[in-house]
């Protein structure tokens, strides 16, 4: 169990960190989620006692983290691939480090044969590709066999393959009852992995849930209708009762989340051609999106089309506030695989 | 806590398995060893050249000695590299996550690395010394002579010592460049600068390195310099006074700056 209190961290008038309070609980994946440059970066090297807390502290099972006499045995951390001296060999860059923590020498060899590091074991890390420096990174995590295990961002950069295989591993970590405390900045990835979500943007906690809540909370179905006649569609389904809102593209959106045939035999009634008749659900990302959006610290804004936003915004009642007018939600978000 | 000989022997591991060790302590090395001993060679052939006053106070134990004007530089590479090449490469914090008492990781590092330039400085004392001695024929002192033997271990000392200041400023700087833009130039050029000019003579007496090679004449005021207000473990004194104010300095910077 870890857990923060108040935990704040500034740089000079700019506040990273602020006030975070939150447990990390046992025998679960707990994913740590913001956009970037959010703090979550800044708060795990705090919860590893490499930066100094501005006021707040964090606790692993109730001790300050350098009271911990071989930390190594208690939490594991990748933090950053490269944190390691790229002219060692990728065994010897463990061994010091196994060393130091008293865990025997054939563990390192345990560990590379885990992340399946083996063959390359003799080479200097240095020429690793960002695969092989982050399970490097994950075999060093693993050395202590520890009961804790913190990964900042482990899937950035990755293959598929790679992607695919960290997130195996982490449910296999999590089934064997070890914490789990995983941060990212894409929702998807989370949807997938996480038992348990902690939201942080510009410092602040924005929301502690359990994931299944939050998908229940934020996941909207509908249906999307292109039509070439879009006032008799739209008089026919008000008519019908449904409820229908006109996109920024031009694009009806019906909510509900089976209402593909009732509007398609509505549509055949009333001789309406459409153009697309299709079954949407509003992505993750979207409502983490919206979530977030007042905290994003770096705003891009959209280049395609000038209007867009002013179109999500004001002509679209029932649309939900977005600053940047998201893209329509494509179908392959937040839907899992 | 951390078991502090376990952690000796993590740094210990850091320190073998990396080249820059083999490299900068070997150029160490060979570079004193190997300008003292053509110096060495130089100064018996041109002996009857040098004014009455400097053949007087002709110190052989010194002139082999001379070599260390490079030597020391490739001691500071090797203090700087093993401070910050921990920072270069983000390893301080796999090293401190690993162990996060400052101190314990702090004090094992440097004692590890210090050890190890003490050792090399030694074998590279003594060898420069019989390398230069044989090379200066008629003019040349015994290892028995008086004060001779404080020379050469002296030597030894002070390579060790200007290891251990390198690492306290680079821990203080945490960067390569830095480090060595700051200590080279301050070795190599501007401490020889403030001893050469007249103004500034004396107070660059009290430079770590030009108090601390004090240690290495055998002979007061040696080819006809001024004596120094101290003596030779005075002088060595002088520069572990500033080796450690560079060291705490480090320490302070390790436990108040995030890593």
């Amino acid at each position: 169990m870890i857990e923060l209190e108040g935990l704040t961290k500034r740089y000079g008038d700019k506040v990273a960190v602020d006030h975070l309070t939150f447990q990390v609980r046992p025998g679960m994946i707990t994913g740590f989620l913001g956009p970037n440059g959010a703090g979550k970066s800044t708060t795990m090297r705090m919860m590893l006692d490499l930066d100094n807390p501005t006021s707040g502290s964090v606790r692993i099972d109730g001790k300050h983290y350098r009271e911990l006499p071989e930390p190594l045995k208690y939490i594991g951390a990748l933090l950053d691939a490269k944190n390691m001296h790229g002219g060692r060999s990728a065994y010897n860059n463990l061994l010091c480090l196994a060393q130091s923590n008293r865990i025997p020498d054939a563990r390192v060899s345990e560990v590379l044969e885990t992340v399946g590091l083996t063959a390359v074991a003799k080479k200097k890390s240095k020429g690793f590709s960002l695969g092989m420096g982050q399970r490097l990174g994950i075999a060093y995590a693993l050395l202590g066999d520890p009961e804790i295990l913190m990964f900042d961002e482990p899937v950035n950069g990755l293959d598929p393959e790679g992607i695919h295989w960290i997130r195996n591993l982490m449910k296999s970590l999590a089934a064997q009852g070890r914490t789990i405390f995983v941060s990212s900045h894409l929702m998807s990835e989370m949807a997938l992995t996480a038992d348990h979500l902690i939201v942080i943007g510009q410092g602040k906690l924005l929301a502690d849930t359990s994931m299944a809540g939050f998908i229940r909370e934020n996941s909207r179905s509908y249906v999307r209708v292109r039509t070439p006649q879009p006032e008799q569609f739209k008089d026919a389904a008000s008519t019908a009762g449904m409820a229908v809102t006109l996109r920024g593209d031009g694009a009806f959106e019906i909510e509900g989340a089976d209402m593909a045939e009732p509007v398609g035999e509505l549509a055949a009634q009333h001789r309406v051609t459409l153009h697309e008749l299709s079954p949407q659900q509003a992505s993750l990302e979207e409502a983490f999106m919206q979530m977030t959006a007042q905290a994003v610290e770096y705003h891009a804004h959209d280049l395609s089309d000038p209007n867009a936003a002013a179109a999500a915004a004001g002509a679209v009642p029932g649309a939900p506030p977005a600053p940047n007018a998201p893209p329509p939600p494509g179908p392959q978000w937040g839907k899992g695989d | 806590m951390a078991a502090p000989s376990a952690v000796l022997k993590s740094e210990w591991t850091k320190v073998r398995t990396v080249s820059s060790t083999m490299w900068t302590l070997a150029a160490a090395l060979v570079l004193t060893a190997a300008v003292g001993a053509l110096l060495s060679g130089v100064m018996n052939a041109t002996f009857d050249d040098l004014s009455r006053a400097e053949q007087l106070t002709f110190d052989p134990t010194l002139v082999s000695f001379f070599g260390m004007m490079l030597g020391q530089l490739a001691m500071v590479v090797f203090g700087v590299l093993v401070i910050s090449t921990e920072y270069s490469s983000g390893m301080i914090k796999t090293s401190l996550a690993a162990v996060p008492q400052r101190a314990t990781f702090y004090v094992s590092k440097i004692a590890v690395a210090t050890l190890l330039a003490l050792i090399v400085g030694l074998l590279t004392s003594f060898l420069t010394f019989f390398l230069g001695q044989a090379l200066l024929g008629d003019h040349k002192a015994s290892i028995g002579d008086e004060n001779v033997l404080r020379a050469v271990i002296g030597a030894g000392l002070y390579m060790a010592v200007i290891a251990m200041f390198s690492m306290g400023v680079a821990s203080m700087l945490r960067s390569t460049v830095l480090s060595l833009g700051l200590l080279m130039a301050f070795f190599f050029l501007i401490s020889s600068i403030l001893a050469g000019v007249p103004a500034t003579r004396d107070v660059a007496r009290y430079l770590p390195d030009q108090a601390g090679s004090r240690v290495m004449q055998v002979v007061p005021g040696a080819l006809n310099s001024d004596e120094t207000p101290y003596g030779p473990w005075g002088g060595f004194g002088i520069m572990c006074a500033w080796t450690a104010v560079a060291l705490i300095g480090g320490y302070i910077v390790l436990k108040k700056r995030d890593a």
